[in-house]
């Protein structure tokens, strides 16, 4: 494969001196990990608080108190009318509105029970759904402790009281773990995802943008006379795109280790194994985009947006199980999704390769079978 | 004589449209041979089919002794091409151009380097010859261009609107390499716009919508149709049609 | 201008793109961009099964969020299957479970869950202990405990429909590439092609031959917010609670800004590509990640927040969400609408000084 050689030879050349993909290639991995890496979070931080008690007590004051110790609620207003909450929320300038009744206090004294309202601003509905569970956590804390005073009998040091055992009484004490990400850092769960991202733009977007500016130029059909074969021009057109995206990958991973902290704690040639694999997709679709693809304008455009309808799909940014089940077979069959799961398995949770094997073979199938089709068109459309 | 090109009422449909409506010429080896023709009447699509780049819906052609459909690959590595846009790498050198095109011709790399050293010599562009092709004025570029393509000696060299955009001088250069090339041996088949150019060819034919209006050396046509130009032939075949077109 | 809209018009495939992409991305996000959380995939580490733990272990098979994956004896086994994607969240029994709950000792429950996607992992962990709350409280008796009950009302969103929390600030990002990234490109297109030269040497003023490119793209605009409007609604039951008008007049403003932007883009590149990349660089990335689109601007680090400030996008996605999901009206919403007037101003005025000199 002489002319193949000579092909490669040429592809290198001119990507070499193209100022725009060597930008491309090593000031993309910074930008993406450093600002995506930072954008790219639903953590959930603090909310702010209006207060509107109608009780004033030691008890509900304790509520509010307990509310803003947490660091999760910040007070950020407190008033006597509910109507001017609501006004505040409106305007956008606080989350969350605490109403306490006015006989709060004498009702957990003498019924052991009260209420409250929250009401949240669920415009963001996941966000306001992590908050409910703060708020109801902080609550039941605080319930467990004003039991202990409100019954003297029972008092005993310590914030943390616990009530002695009583026959009859079933307590469960439920301990709380998460694994893989203690500090329930964002950035963790992301950064696998964004380096997916990375690899997937250099393979996808360049493998398009490059033949049809061949196509453009005029090249393309001058090539196409010549003896070379349809094979071998597509191999050439990948082969260096692949080394290339491999290698941007590996400097994504490096930053993401060492300027990021984000752990590698499983092996990365799994990872490098299934990128090799992945990219078997990637520039499937690039190829397939070159070829309707008239001018290097539209080839970026109609890239950019399956790419993005991928990387929306793929769980990267939003669970996959909260898609609808139609969503997630079309998830299925999106490598973007397995390869996601595969790098945060072998990243953050140190998973081996038989744990990821069915990723890597889905990989593999949708892989081919998108190049397999990439190429039949490609050859379609140039005879 | 053996035919370097020999078309049999080749046709290429689109749709309901035809572009190229059964036309049959042929072209003897060592010819230099104009294939004119006003724009959308069918010469592009023509050519295309010839070298390669289109299937012919009908009909059949033989370039250089081969069959362009059944095969295809013999025919490409038997003949040259030189398009309009003239077909060399803006971001590549000189030199590299020469390297990769020879080298998907098949050529050695010592035939690369040989033949590369004698075509720079003979363009004078020695001291270009690592020079990006963009650095390149429009003059040097085209010549540099047939050049490429007559590299790897091909038995047919297809050129499609060479000399377009370049002063008339070196119009007349690239004449003199056309004729150099024929008288080597090599069969040269050119599309122009420019009638007067027309007149240095061999012979001539003139497409009108699909067909050929006419076919003839230049002096023959301008006798028969008794005028002193070719572009007067012109303008009255291509006429008609284009009061049809409106 | 009407040669412009021709010009549009015959380019069938961009126009495709551009008229059929919008709506399509509104439907996708809408449908597949959930954060709601079911089918909790549970597994229970049960040494010693007992009455209690087989009657929490039921709680959980009775309870549609969550699907049981296995029952095992020891928490070795879980780790696997956590790194193989199989499980989300462990229950580990303590030994002796029904014995302490019979005595009133605390009886001890680890969960355990996959905490890579915090805020998963963290709603996972509220559903679960839910369920053994609610488990408790049947089994213990009424006891001493005092409950402190929040009644909650989620407000703008009851459904806490993730569609509503999208939709508005796609309309954003539809407004920008029809405008700021379509004109960026058609105008240096023209640049590069050297028809941009023609027009400035005729008769007509710089700005009329910049408002006849332009306007076609507003329209175009203008009927891709209707159309996903008009989706948004009647596919996903978004609410309009607000103004149409406020929000028409609101996303006419923004995309004049989107034009201004596209228009200064061109000139200051030179080449198609480079306008391209700008364009791209400058307005989708911005909008896509620093606007409060997707990610909530809440969440973005704080030096972060300064650089929302100077996003058009963010001002408006205040504005479509305050008038969609709020019903919220001038009177609360001035404050954007007036930067969206002074970011079109400066841009304005910026796009056409930087037109005219260029060409010099």
């Amino acid at each position: 494969m002489r002319a193949l050689r000579f092909l490669l030879r040429k592809e290198f050349l001119q990507i070499f001196r193209d100022r725009m993909i060597l930008g491309m290639l090593f000031v993309m991995p910074l930008v993406q990990l450093l600002v995506l890496a930072n954008a790219a979070t639903f953590e959930v931080k603090s909310a702010r608080l209006y207060v509107v008690d109608h009780d004033h007590s030691p008890m509900s004051r304790g509520v509010v108190d307990r509310l803003t110790a947490s660091r999760r609620f910040i007070l950020s207003d407190a008033s006597p009318s509910v109507a001017l909450a609501d006004d505040a929320m409106l305007r956008g300038k606080t989350d969350v509105i605490l109403v306490i009744p006015r006989d709060f206090e004498r009702d957990i004294v003498r019924d052991r029970r009260a209420s409250l309202q929250l009401i949240l601003n669920a415009e963001d509905g996941a966000a306001a759904g992590v908050m409910q569970t703060y708020a109801s956590r902080i609550l039941i804390d605080y319930a467990s402790e004003v039991g202990a005073e409100v019954n003297p009998m029972l008092a005993t040091a310590g914030a943390r009281a616990e009530p002695p055992p009583r026959r009859g009484d079933a307590i469960i004490e439920v301990r709380r773990r998460g694994w893989y990400n203690a500090e329930l850092n964002y950035r963790d769960y992301m950064v696998p995802g964004i380096l997916v991202v990375l690899v997937t733009m250099i393979g996808t977007l360049l493998t398009a943008m490059n033949i049809v500016r061949e196509k453009e130029a005029g090249t393309l059909d001058q090539l196409n006379v010549t003896p070379v074969s349809r094979t071998t021009f597509i191999a050439a057109k990948l082969i260096p795109l692949w080394s290339l995206a491999l290698a941007d990958l590996a400097l994504g991973m490096l930053l993401a280790r060492f300027v990021f902290d984000v752990p590698v704690r499983g092996n990365p040639a799994i990872v490098f194994l299934a990128a090799t694999i992945y990219l078997l997709g990637a520039l499937g679709i690039g190829l397939w985009v070159s070829t309707i693809a008239e001018t290097q304008q539209q080839a970026m455009f109609v890239t950019f947006s399956i790419v993005m309808v991928y990387l929306l799909m793929s769980g990267l940014f939003t669970p996959i199980r909260a898609m609808p089940t139609w969503a997630r077979w079309v998830a299925e069959a999106s490598p973007v999704m397995h390869f996601v799961r595969l790098m945060r398995a072998v990243l953050l949770k140190g998973a081996g390769f038989v744990d990821v094997t069915h990723q890597l073979v889905m990989l593999a199938v949708i892989g081919t079978l998108v190049l397999t089709l990439a190429v039949r068109q490609y050859r379609k459309r140039a005879a | 004589m053996t035919l370097a090109i020999d078309v049999h009422e080749l046709t290429r449909r689109f749709g309901s449209f035809t572009a190229v409506d059964a036309i049959t010429f042929d072209v003897n080896e060592g010819e230099v041979f104009g294939f004119l023709g006003a724009n959308g009447a069918g010469k592009t699509t023509a050519i295309k089919m010839l070298i390669g780049l289109l299937a012919p819906s009908a009909g059949s052609a033989t370039v250089a002794g081969c069959d362009v459909v059944r095969e295809s690959d013999a025919v490409r590595r038997r003949i040259g091409y030189m398009s309009q846009r003239f077909s060399l790498y803006e971001d590549l050198t000189v030199r590299e151009n020469i390297t990769l095109y020879g080298g998907i011709y098949g050529l050695s790399n010592e035939a690369i380097r040989d033949r590369g050293d004698g075509m720079l010599a003979a363009l004078h562009l020695e001291k270009m010859a690592k020079e990006r092709v963009a650095a390149l004025p429009l003059g040097w570029k085209q010549k540099l261009a047939f050049s490429v393509a007559l590299l790897h000696e091909p038995a047919v060299v297809f050129l499609d609107e060479p000399t377009g955009g370049v002063d008339p001088i070196t119009r007349r250069q690239f004449w003199e390499m056309i004729y150099a090339a024929a008288a080597r041996g090599t069969t040269v088949f050119v599309t122009t716009h420019y009638l007067d150019e027309a007149e240095y060819c061999d012979r001539v034919s003139i497409m009108v919508d699909g067909r050929i209006a006419a076919m003839g050396t230049p002096q023959q046509l301008k006798e028969e149709h008794d005028v002193a130009t070719l572009d007067e032939l012109f303008v009255r075949l291509a006429r008609p049609s284009a009061a049809a077109h409106g | 201008m009407v040669k412009e809209l021709r010009h549009i018009l015959r380019d069938r495939q961009t126009l495709m793109v551009l008229l059929l992409l919008p709506l399509a991305m509104v439907v996708l996000f809408g449908f597949a961009i959930r954060s709601d959380v079911h089918d909790i995939r549970v597994v229970f580490v049960d040494p010693n099964p007992d009455y209690a733990t087989i009657a929490l272990r039921a709680r959980f098979a009775g309870n549609g969020r969550f699907e049981i994956v296995g029952t095992v004896p020891t928490i070795a086994t879980v780790e696997p299957m956590f790194r193989r994607g199989d499980a989300d969240i462990a229950l580990v029994f303590e030994p002796g479970f029904a014995g302490h709950l019979a005595e009133g000792t605390p009886a001890r429950l680890l969960l355990v869950s996959d905490a890579s996607d915090p805020n998963t992992g963290t709603t996972i962990q509220a559903y679960a202990g839910a369920v053994i709350a609610s488990y408790q409280a049947e089994v213990g008796g009424p006891g001493r405990a005092v409950q402190i009950i929040p009644v909650t009302r989620m407000r703008y969103n009851p459904t806490l429909a993730s569609a509503n929390l999208f939709v508005p600030g796609l309309i954003a990002l539809v407004l920008t590439l029809v405008t700021a990234l379509m004109t960026a490109i058609s105008l240096s297109r023209e640049k590069e092609r050297g028809t941009l030269e023609v027009l400035l040497v005729s008769p007509l003023q710089p700005w009329q031959i910049i408002v006849g490119k332009v306007l076609p793209y507003l329209l175009l605009a203008f009927a891709n917010v209707v159309t996903a409007l008009v989706a948004a609604w009647g596919i996903f039951g978004v609410p309009f609670r607000g103004s149409l008008v406020f929000l028409l007049a609101a996303s006419t403003v923004y995309a004049m800004v989107g034009l201004a932007l596209g228009v200064m883009i061109a000139s200051v590149t030179n080449s198609q590509r480079a306008a391209m990349i700008g364009a791209m660089a400058g307005t989708m990335l911005p909008n896509l990640l620093l606007s409060g689109m997707i990610f909530p601007i809440a969440s973005l680090p704080g030096w972060m927040h300064p650089l929302t400030l100077v996003v058009p996008a963010r001002w408006f996605i205040v504005i479509s969400r305050g008038v969609m999901l709020k019903g919220a009206g001038i009177a609360q919403l001035w404050l954007p609408l007036v930067v969206l007037f002074g970011m079109l101003l400066v841009l304005m005025l910026a796009a056409i000084r930087s037109f005219k000199p260029r060409l010099a």
